[in-house]
């Protein structure tokens, strides 16, 4: 785990001075860090039955935080009430506090909310419609007034699929492999400038090649972006982000650095999950 | 791969207010639910419009006759009698006849397009046979006339009379249009549904049914009828019904072959009438109000009687959906 | 078992099974066999005559029905203004936005209206735009296959619009579309290809329909200007044409029968070519 992370730095190092290391980042993340999400005792229901309790957390800006913990603990439900997908489904409803930048997100508007907090899903589930009209769909119907296809072409290399599509921007989106479908669906994302951007366990349909490739992109992406990635692959938390969430039963059992949390985990019931004792 | 290395700018424009988005957010969804719920009422309004209209269109004559009118025969348009009887004898005799024939041959079809026949042999058959069913009612009136009528008059007529004219069924002078005729005609508009629906119906049987009665010694044929049809027998009825709603409701074929005559006989030779043929050829030149409104109310009639029998096919369909259909 | 038990069930066996393919093929042989008969009966009437005359006085020779033709594409377009959107949008209302118990309501009085028998729609779409105004009309005519269209199309919206993933809502929402929106440029577009087919399939259907026109449409010797006269059509004259006493009106009603059956034929095979035997069923 060390060498590989010490690999990614010296790679990191090469493309993007900078950039600072993940080694010197975990020294004073706290402080470092702007606060993007500030999570307070939250308490989640679908109609009667309850799924997330009392969950305080705290979101760090333009960092990547991994939610892990074993199937049906709730970590996609947490993390589709940052952008307010949950409302989509009916009797679900949640109290406590959700703090955007130190706003309410109940009190925004929602789609402002969904433009600010861009989400990636579990299936690539790109339109049936171009490459092309795919990425500029967000800025289409945001009523974005400048250059489409500069734009789109911005957003295609942040997702680090710009040169394998850029001779057939105007294929159906079904043309293209799942791995590069979900990458069409991070550019999609990517497209409307979020601030912060959701990923629901985004690379569990794919091959390990086309997730390293999204997993470097993300690291990329931390400069302008802010990350939350909810993932059932542990080695994938290690690798790829800064602070890891560990949840059990719809509730927050550990969060620190991921450094921290995978060598020297506070709680049992953490060690016991990292350790592959269950889940 | 080029990296972002400088803050880009927002692409989007800022939004200018948060309540003023809401409200123009809210307000979009709202309309659009608004006009998609006002159409769809629209479909309500018109139905119930029908309803109403059929209604009072027939009240002269529901006011002068009351229940009379279902079991008188006379039809008098000059002398002002109405009765309905006539009609409804014309319109049940053909579609049951209708179904006597095309219940057993639809079925049989069925059975074998769906136990029999490899599966594109099966779909591309149930394709052409779904066309019989779009082809306009008014085109096999064309073949009644021309063919059929001509057929009944010098091949099929004699041969029943030859072999079964002994029976009142069959007595009495044969002109190639009436009841037998017509309800040959309805015979082919209808034997497409009952194909198409028992087929599907049929393929939902599951294998082991089959295989279970074959196991024990049954042969195909057994097997089929013994055990796979019954457990389809819900489903199969529905379609029944369909076809019969059908066939009642079916005015332009009937109406060139039936022959026009208002009067009960027990020949299935003789001519007839049906309740859509007479509204077809009389409604225009209805002499009266009382006429006009007399064939308004056979047309609710047509209207409560189809339904009905819709309605009971719906659920006979929505049960075998279920999963029903092998009460043991 | 005895031997003779055997050997009669094993006859049986063979001999219902045979019935039962004979049953299915001589029903397919009818298609071609009305197929037949139009084109051989038909075929040779329809020459340029036929397509570009006005009818002729009755019992002369001669003539042809470009006023049906033409009447035929007026009340199909006015069927199709009347009665496509309605369908759409109720479709889309019963798919996208549908309380439980309104939607039941509307489902369920679609399905009446496509049973009520073509004769009452006219006797209906009679009272409502031929009475108050006291003459046949193109638009009542258009309005009797409207109100026909409605049912179909609702159904061919609902059901291709219900058969896109949920998936594509949650990308569109997740990038900030409302729901309106969503709906508009996402999911409609993606069901289009079958919603557009169930349409045809409704025209088509309507095309061939002779009862409700027979009190509203009426039919027209000649050319009918504007909405408001009445109008000749396809199916009318196939019908008076061919319960006329006249030899040369029997040609044309089987020229006029095989144009009629040749489009629904061609519209039904492709639309069913486009979207495969799930879907719209005639039912």
């Amino acid at each position: 785990m060390a060498s590989a992370a010490h690999e990614r730095n010296s790679a990191a190092a090469r493309l993007a001075p900078q950039v600072r290391s993940t080694d010197s980042m975990a020294a004073e993340p706290q402080k470092e860090a702007r606060v993007r999400f500030q999570i307070s005792e939250l308490n989640f229901y679908y109609g009667a039955k309850q799924a997330v309790f009392g969950l305080n957390l705290k979101i760090p800006a333009n960092r990547i935080t991994a939610l892990i913990g074993p199937s049906g603990c709730g970590k996609s439900t947490f993390l589709r009430n940052l952008n307010r997908m949950n409302e989509t489904i009916r009797g679900a409803r949640y109290t406590g506090e959700i703090l955007l930048d130190g706003q309410d997100i109940k009190q925004m508007d929602v789609v402002n909310l969904r433009r600010r907090v861009g989400m990636v899903f579990q299936r690539p589930n790109p339109f049936p419609k171009s490459i092309y009209d795919n990425v500029a769909y967000g800025l289409r119907i945001n009523g974005y007034k400048g250059r489409l296809e500069e734009h789109v072409e911005h957003s295609l290399r942040r997702a680090a699929l710009w040169d394998e599509v850029k001779d057939y921007l105007h294929k159906s989106a079904f043309a293209l492999s799942g791995g590069q479908q979900q990458r069409l669906c991070i550019a999609r994302a990517l497209a409307v400038d979020p601030e912060v951007l959701l990923l629901d366990e985004p690379c569990s349909a794919l091959d390990p090649v086309t997730t390293a490739k999204i997993e470097e992109l993300m690291f990329h992406l931390k400069d302008s972006c802010t990350m939350a990635i909810v993932t059932h692959n542990m080695q994938q938390a290690a690798r790829a982000s800064d602070f890891t969430a560990f949840m059990l039963d719809g509730k927050l059992i550990e969060h620190s650095e991921t450094s921290k949390l995978f060598t020297t985990p506070q709680d049992p019931r953490t060690e016991a999950y990292i350790t592959g004792r269950f889940g | 791969m080029s990296t972002a290395t400088t803050p880009i700018e927002h692409a989007v424009p800022p939004q200018s207010g948060p309540r003023a988005l809401i409200h123009r957010l809210r307000h979009g969804d709202e309309v659009a639910h608004l006009v998609t719920l006002t159409f769809a009422a629209l479909i309500l309004l018109i139905t119930s419009l029908l309803v109403f209209e059929l209604w009072m269109g027939s009240a002269p004559t529901r006011g002068k006759f009351g229940f009379t009118f279902f079991w008188s025969h006379v039809w008098d348009p000059i002398g002002g009698d109405f009765g309905a009887i006539p009609f409804i004898y014309g319109t049940l005799v053909t579609s049951l006849l209708a179904l006597l024939i095309a219940v057993p041959l639809g079925l049989a079809a069925a059975v074998f397009l769906a136990e029999l026949a490899p599966r594109k042999m099966s779909d591309t058959i149930a394709f052409l046979i779904d066309l019989l069913a779009a082809v306009p009612s008014v085109i096999y009136g064309l073949l009644g006339i021309f063919v059929v009528v001509p057929l009944m008059r010098t091949t099929i007529g004699p041969a029943l009379k030859h072999t079964l004219g002994f029976l009142p069924l069959f007595k009495g002078p044969n002109y190639g249009v009436g009841f037998l005729t017509a309800s040959l005609v309805l015979v082919i508009m209808v034997v497409p549904f009952i194909i198409s629906v028992s087929r599907e119906v049929l393929l939902t049987v599951p294998r082991e049914q089959r295989e279970a009665a074959l196991g024990l010694g049954a042969t195909r044929w057994e097997a089929t009828w013994k055990v796979v049809v019954p457990w389809a027998r819900t489903g199969i009825m529905g379609s029944v019904f369909l076809a019969l709603a059908r066939a009642l409701g079916e005015t332009m074929a009937v109406t060139m072959v039936i022959g026009n005559d208002p009067k009960i006989r027990e020949s299935l030779f003789a001519p007839g009438y049906t309740i859509a043929a007479v509204i077809a050829n009389e409604f225009n030149e209805a002499t009266s109000d009382l006429h006009r409104s007399a064939l308004i109310e056979l047309g609710l009639v047509l209207f409560l009687i189809t339904f009905i029998l819709n309605g009971m096919a719906r659920l006979l369909m929505a049960a075998t959906e279920r999963g029903g259909g092998h009460n043991g | 078992m005895s031997r003779v038990k055997l050997i009669w069930r094993k006859s049986l066996n063979v001999v219902m099974l045979s019935l039962t393919g004979v049953a299915a093929f001589g029903v397919v042989a009818v298609l071609f066999l009305i197929l037949g008969y139009f084109i051989w009966n038909g075929g040779t009437s329809l020459n340029l005559d036929f397509f570009t005359k006005l009818p002729r006085p009755e019992g002369e020779v001669g003539g042809g029905v470009a006023n049906a033709i033409v009447g035929s594409l007026k009340l199909l377009f006015l069927a199709a203004i009347i009665g496509l959107p309605v369908g759409l949008l109720a479709g889309v209302y019963l798919a996208e936005f549908g309380g439980k118990t309104f939607s039941f309501m509307i489902r369920y009085t679609t399905d009446l209206l496509n049973g009520v028998p073509s004769i009452v729609i006219g006797m209906f779409a009679y009272s409502l735009a031929v009475l108050p105004v006291k003459h046949y009309s193109a638009l009542a005519g258009g309005a009797a296959l409207g109100l026909m269209v409605v049912p179909i199309t609702v159904r061919a919206t609902e059901e291709f619009l219900r058969a896109i993933p949920n998936s594509l809502r949650e990308a569109a929402m997740a990038l900030g579309a409302s729901k309106w929106k969503t709906i508009a440029t996402v999911i409609v577009p993606a069901a289009s290809g079958g919603i557009i087919t169930g349409m045809l399939l409704a025209l088509a259907r309507v095309a061939g329909e002779t009862a409700p026109l027979i009190f509203t449409a009426l039919g027209n010797q000649y050319w009918s200007p504007g909405w408001g006269q009445p109008i000749s059509a396809l199916p009318l004259i196939v019908y008076n044409y061919a319960i006329s006493p006249y030899d040369d009106w029997h040609r044309q009603a089987w020229a006029s029968g095989l144009v009629l059956l040749s489009l629904v034929l061609l519209a039904n095979v492709g639309c069913r070519l486009v979207i495969g035997r799930k879907g719209v069923r005639s039912v």
